[in-house]
């Protein structure tokens, strides 16, 4: 498997997801090596092999570390060949060729390669070694970029990545019609296969409320808490969903959102809500991981996904864990499973301010949403996840023999 | 003589568009006769005219003119007139000319197709004799025989109709009520004195309105022969077959490509061919045949679901505080004297709206979600709930 990274030192689902599924996939028997672009300890990872492409810090794993901090590391980076800072390119560039020395020893069944930044090396191996490669599609250019078409050249490495794989695997119907029509790959190549929870969310955490004073205040004067939960990037819609709290605060003062998360849109939600007038209603927390955002879902009645593309959309699952009251956009991959909540369409703000009032206004609405959402934020396991990559695994695998 | 009463529902609620919070106090349009969205009722009904109503009483006109001895009797509903008469007036026009002939009889219920009786009796007994009137008016004569919305039957319905002066009312024959005994027979409901109860054969009633197109049923394809065959066996205990079904289900439910419609085609012709075996409409049943005994249903049975009760209608918050919130306001609301607001208001009565908010089988994603006219029951309640918001902003105007 090549991946980008694992926990603790993943920077979202994409991590989480990877070792959730690696790890359903040894207890199904097969036997994973999985390759990380830095050098780092990955505790509860005993099932696999963890390799490591380079000796770089997992913070540099996308570029950015100073070239000269790299001499003293052992491992050096052979095909850097511009002096000032790594770049993203520079690490991909260090994973590929230690890709390349592993297949000269070692031959897998196949490759499983989780999104753009590893197909390159993906694609060398089936070049070189003729291994069957599977690209795992998590996220596509598109998404990040907010529905255009984003870095050339990322959208050139996924075009290429996205043709020469055997199988590509989508996180959901939305990123499988992506991958149709933005990269023009056949159907029928494409299987879908949800995300679910990571298996440890399920223990080890109780929400006090007796930590969130303030929140606890604003409930019992009657506040409804409408939140969410994400990178503040172009692809998350936070605008649309800012002015339809502008329009659901008009009607109902008793609202308080809560923008939990950070990113380059930050400045510009902060300045929108000062604008539109409802600052006091709107919290901003900067980043939260953990215990914190778990409490956060936890204090919430609301949970919004507003995003304009999201290819699955993990925080969903985890805001029904908590009992909140799911309203997500059509366009995302989570939706598409999910039922026991209320839908829109990203730049329909009146809505969303509609379905946001509707809950708030009516108790029998938020009982029957959260209740029934209770039933259905597990019904996809990394278990069938596994038994389905396995599947996939020996059609490819199969193929490759004739 | 062996008798078939067929009997076909007919009715098409009303619906509200999606209708914003921010119309409420605005705008009262929520039944918009222009409205393009999902729910447009223009839309639907001028479909379902085409699929299934002018079709299918063609064929029943049809027959009837070959076979003085071929009857059926409707339940239309008021809500289902009342889109007739702007969209397809001819409907009325033929169904009319069915009763003068004395081959079509005319069911009594709620005029908005309610589940009233279950929540405020004096809106039901309004609503009732609303129907009534609207039915004399339109066809000339005043129903004789009862069927409540879904056929939600139960003992004290069938007290209540009995001293409203009816002959007959009808039921389901749901297997746990009648514990072996047969629904091909005419009953007394226990504590009357002179009302007959008629009760559905819901095999060979489903037979043709849920099991005729599918291909898994392992008596696909359904021919005239087999079914008549069916028919002559259930004869063997009763001579009366009650097929109760919605109207739709020739050409909407079933379409026409299934052959829906030359099966019941052939199936008349076939009947009616044998010696002694006739059609008889509601009323004629009742007259004709003595009751078989007695039979009690206490508890609620409608002729909807596995679970033949008011689930589907009455058992989520969202369907309770709906109905709650909605006849908590009744005699404020009769008290305006407003037509237009009272007939706003009735229209919130009718069943399809309850059922569009039905979560029972919500997350399956399934049967219900194909004759809800909203993307969820979700949203079905919130545009109900802001409904019902003007509706109270305007009582509070007056």
């Amino acid at each position: 498997m090549l991946g980008w990274e694992l926990p603790p030192h993943n920077s979202g689902g994409l991590g989480v997801a990877c070792l959730n599924m690696a790890h359903a996939l040894s207890n199904q028997g097969i036997d994973i090596d999985f390759v990380v672009p830095y050098a780092a300890e990955h505790p509860h990872t005993e099932f696999m092999h963890v390799l490591h492409a380079t000796d770089l810090d997992p913070i540099h794993r996308y570029g950015g570390g100073a070239y000269a901090s790299l001499d003293i590391h052992k491992k050096q980076i052979p095909s850097i060949d511009h002096p000032d800072m790594v770049s993203i390119r520079d690490v991909q560039k260090s994973y590929q060729d230690f890709v390349n020395e592993y297949l000269m020893e070692f031959k897998p069944d196949l490759i499983h390669a989780h999104d753009w930044l590893t197909y390159e090396a993906g694609m060398l191996a089936k070049k070189n070694y003729g291994i069957p490669m599977i690209a795992h599609v998590h996220a596509t250019e598109y998404d990040r970029a907010g529905m255009h078409t984003g870095n050339p050249i990322i959208h050139e490495i996924e075009q290429q990545g996205l043709m020469m794989a055997d199988k590509i695997i989508a996180v959901s119907e939305t990123t499988k019609r992506i991958i149709h029509e933005k990269y023009h790959i056949p159907l029928n190549k494409i299987d879908v296969i949800y995300n679910s929870l990571d298996e440890d969310y399920y223990k080890g955490y109780e929400y006090d409320d007796s930590l969130h004073k303030y929140a606890t205040s604003l409930k019992k004067d009657g506040y409804t808490i409408v939140s969410t939960v994400g990178r503040f990037t172009i692809q998350k819609g936070l605008e649309f969903m800012m002015n339809a709290a502008r329009k659901a605060i008009d009607k109902n003062p008793k609202l308080m959102f809560i923008f939990a998360g950070d990113g380059e849109e930050r400045n510009r939600l902060i300045s929108d809500a000062a604008t539109l007038g409802i600052s006091k209603n709107v919290i901003f927390t900067g980043f939260v991981r953990g215990k914190k955002l778990r409490d956060i879902y936890s204090l919430s009645d609301i949970f919004v996904m507003s995003s304009v593309s999201e290819p699955f959309g993990l925080t969903a699952l985890e805001a029904a864990y908590h009992k909140d009251a799911l309203i997500l956009t059509n366009q995302s991959g989570v939706s598409e499973i999910i039922w026991s909540c209320m839908k829109y369409d990203f730049w329909d703000e009146d809505k969303l301010a509609d379905e946001i009032l509707a809950i708030a206004n009516s108790p029998a609405l938020k009982k029957s949403l959260q209740e029934n959402v209770g039933h259905e934020y597990n019904k996809i396991s990394w278990d069938k996840v596994a038994k389905k990559c396995q599947k996939i695994y020996n059609n490819v695998k199969r193929k490759g023999n004739i | 003589m062996r008798a078939i009463c067929l009997y076909l529902h007919i009715h098409q609620p009303v619906r509200y568009r999606e209708y914003p919070i921010f119309d409420v106090g605005n705008i009262s349009n929520y039944y918009d006769d222009n409205y393009n969205g999902r729910q447009s009722n223009k839309r639907i009904f001028e479909k379902v005219t085409d699929k299934s109503y002018r079709p299918m009483l063609k064929l029943l006109e049809e027959n009837m003119s070959k076979h003085k001895d071929f009857k059926v009797s409707f339940s239309i509903t008021g809500t289902w007139l009342e889109q007739a008469a702007k969209w397809a007036p001819d409907l009325i026009t033929t169904i009319r000319r069915m009763v003068s002939k004395g081959q079509a009889e005319i069911l009594g219920e709620t005029y908005y197709h309610s589940l009233a009786f279950f929540q405020d009796l004096e809106e039901f007994e309004d609503q009732v004799e609303l129907h009534s009137t609207a039915i004399e008016k339109i066809f000339g004569v005043r129903p004789q025989v009862f069927r409540n919305t879904e056929l939600a039957y139960n003992d004290n319905l069938a007290k209540w109709a009995e001293e409203k002066g009816y002959i007959g009312i009808l039921a389901e024959g749901w297997d746990k009520i009648l514990k072996g005994k047969s629904p091909n027979y005419v009953y007394r409901p226990t504590d009357c004195e002179n009302i007959k109860l008629l009760l559905k054969n819901y095999r060979l009633s489903d037979d043709i309105a849920f099991r005729f197109s599918n291909r898994d049923w392992k008596e696909w394809p359904l021919t005239v022969k087999k079914y008549q065959n069916w028919i002559d066996m259930d004869c063997l205990s009763g001579n009366l077959i009650n097929l109760f079904m919605d109207f739709e289900t020739f050409g909407e439910h079933q379409w026409k490509d299934t052959g829906i419609f030359e099966f019941m085609d052939n199936f008349i012709d076939s009947w009616l061919s044998e010696y002694d075996n006739r059609f008889v409409t509601v009323s004629e049943a009742c007259n004709l045949m003595e009751p078989d005994g007695e039979i009690s249903m206490p508890e609620t049975v409608t002729w909807a679901d596995t679970e033949r009760d008011l689930s589907a209608w009455d058992s989520n918050d969202m369907q309770k505080s709906a109905m709650k919130d909605l006849y908590k306001i009744r005699s404020k609301i009769l008290a305006t004297n407003d037509s237009k607001l009272i007939a706003d208001w009735r229209h919130l009565t009718t069943s399809d709206h309850p059922y569009s908010m039905c979560t029972k089988y919500w997350n399956d994603g399934d049967v219900h979600a194909y004759f809800s006219a909203y993307a969820s029951p979700y949203e079905s309640y919130m545009y109900f709930m802001n409904v019902l918001r003007d509706i109270e902003y305007r009582l509070k105007l007056k």
